[in-house]
């Protein structure tokens, strides 16, 4: 009669509270919240973007600070799913207690790992959304697909938040995360081409480069910010999609493992 | 007589561990059921067990006539848990803790608020309702997990250690409220190592070491069954050399712990009588209680 910690996920619509739960708290500290969305990736985007992007020529024919912005948007979604998933993720399965007492309900473990997933991606969400209405305010698109960074957010953010649940599934405690953002993250941000074209990279980082989800979440932003429709849309969608359905399958059996005994 | 839980061979192991070994438990409707037993009996592993957080290797479980775990989803809907470790969500004020546990149970928002005035009658914080958790006391903590417990008037609650860290006061706040409970017709399950919480507040209890039940019955009945009905304890720098020389002639059985002595005897006044002529030692006559029970079944040697 052993529980079969391999079982596809059961989804339902019990994981609604649960995020009701995750707004309550995200709304009593949504000014900072909010700030800390913006002030980091905007810094980056203005100090670089006129700083650095001044002696550099046009890449492709757009100003390097629109080029600068489709990468910002997509790593400012990433971090946010990742920061959430990670940090806040461990504190409510651990330090708070909070899954606990939430699977004390008639919620399940799986509905839980599912709320924190769409969690941690709705906040990405928010952080392309404000990212996306600096680049507005700023003059640096005009075009009418740069809305579909939205969806596109939330599709990198449900990626992200998958990928980090696995690593909080393995978390002993906090430190552990450090490995996650200097071993995956910080490679990725420097690879996926936010800051300079993939083009750059000899040959086999190219070729690490187009393994990593980050890559295809920018060929998809890229392009919508300056008004074209992305090329391979389906292809960058399914990597996206399958990184994201794959994570989660694996955090959900590690969390069974670690928690249903 | 109506069965709310009930067990059968159910059996847990961790690697080689048998942390639940064959476990067999009726509990009635209305009852206040304790689950006595050291660290690491395997009290809260059959806790989790009953409420199919966990699956057992092995035996057969249900919680109002739900089979569990297959159907426990269903089951928990008329639950309530107080957990032994305090997991309220620090974010939010008392009135918001409720409200957020009442939807986890499908509840809409308007049936949670007509509850939440009475919960907080209930757990006397009607006064805290705006109060964020952690300004509050660790008692004032306790009873808000237990009125959390009720949000969904659950006709089981599930108790583990409820309370483990408070102080004399608010235990007996808590007692009091958990006596309304049964009172109201409420099945309580509770987990406990403090012997007087048992003997005040069960009906019926069970003893449990080593994963295994090892008797149950109300706590006269484990006291009758198990122990003689009087105790000396003899106390004294010379107790243990008393004890080579005099105790098994006076007491039925004995124990030493330290420089104590304990002599279960089924008539005092012979051992008594001997003690008032004995000046080096000092001694307590008292009758046997549900601390001996739970001694002499789990032995004095320390768990942890």
């Amino acid at each position: 009669m052993r529980t079969n910690h391999y079982a596809l996920p059961q989804f339902s619509r019990r994981f609604m509270p649960i995020w009701r739960r995750n707004f309550m708290v995200w709304k009593k500290m949504a000014a900072s919240s909010v700030l800390g969305h913006l002030a980091d990736p905007v810094i980056y985007m203005l100090g670089l973007g006129y700083g650095l992007g001044g002696m550099l020529p046009a890449i492709d024919g757009i100003p390097y600070i629109t080029f600068l912005a489709a990468g910002t948007v997509c790593y400012s979604t990433m971090n946010s799913a990742s920061f959430e998933a990670l940090y806040s993720g461990f504190a409510r399965m651990h330090e708070q207690r909070t899954w606990e007492a939430i699977l004390n309900t008639p919620i399940t473990l799986d509905d839980v790992v599912f709320s924190e997933m769409i969690w941690a991606a709705s906040k990405s969400l928010l952080s392309g959304l404000a990212v996306l209405a600096v680049i507005w305010v700023m003059g640096l698109t005009h075009s009418a697909l740069s809305l579909w960074i939205i969806p596109l957010a939330f599709l990198v953010g449900l990626c992200f938040a998958s990928l980090g649940l696995i690593m909080t599934s393995l978390a002993p405690g906090y430190d552990f995360f450090m490995y996650y953002f200097t071993l995956i993250i910080t490679p990725m941000v420097i690879l996926c081409g936010v800051f300079f074209p993939v083009s750059q990279l000899p040959g086999w980082l190219q070729a690490v480069s187009a393994w990593l989800p980050l890559t295809h979440a920018i060929d998809l932003a890229r392009p919508l910010l300056t008004d074209k429709v992305p090329p391979q849309v389906l292809l960058h969608v399914v990597v996206l999609a399958c990184y994201a359905l794959i994570a989660f399958y694996i955090a959900l059996v590690l969390f069974r493992r670690r928690l249903s005994k | 007589m109506n069965t709310v839980i009930k067990a059968r061979g159910l059996q847990k192991s961790y690697g080689d561990l048998r942390v639940v070994d064959g476990l067999d438990l009726d509990i009635r409707k209305g009852e206040c059921f304790g689950l006595l037993g050291p660290n690491g009996a395997g009290k809260t592993t059959t806790l989790r067990l009953l409420l199919g957080l966990i699956a057992p290797d092995s035996g057969e479980l249900h919680l109002l006539q739900h089979a569990v775990p297959g159907d426990a989803r269903v089951a928990r809907l008329r639950v309530g848990v107080v957990p032994q470790f305090d997991n309220l969500d620090p974010d939010f004020t008392v009135t918001e803790n409720l409200l957020v546990y009442g939807r986890y149970f499908g509840m809409i928002d308007a049936q949670i608020h007509a509850r939440i005035p009475a919960l907080l009658e209930f757990a006397n914080l009607t006064a805290k309702r705006e109060a964020r958790v952690p300004t509050l006391s660790g008692g004032m903590k306790r009873r808000l997990t237990l009125a959390r417990a009720l949000v969904n008037d659950p006709e089981i609650i599930f108790l583990d250690e409820p309370t483990t860290g408070l102080d004399p006061q608010a235990r007996h706040l808590i007692w009091q409220r958990l006596r309304a409970l049964t009172a109201q017709g409420k099945t309580l399950l509770l987990t406990t190592h403090f012997m007087e919480e048992a003997e005040r507040l069960c009906h019926r209890l069970a003893v449990m070491d080593n994963g295994k039940l090892i008797s149950t019955g109300s706590p006269r009945e484990l006291i009758e069954q198990n122990i003689e009905p009087q105790v000396v304890e003899v106390f004294g720098e010379t107790s243990a050399d008393w004890a080579q020389r005099y105790a098994a002639q006076f007491a039925h059985r004995h124990e030493i712990s330290g420089e104590s002595v304990f002599c279960y005897v089924n008539d005092a006044q012979p051992l008594v009588a001997h003690l008032q002529g004995q000046d080096e030692l000092r001694y307590m006559h008292r009758p046997a209680n549900l601390e001996d029970v739970f001694l002499k079944l789990t032995g004095r040697e320390m768990r942890d």
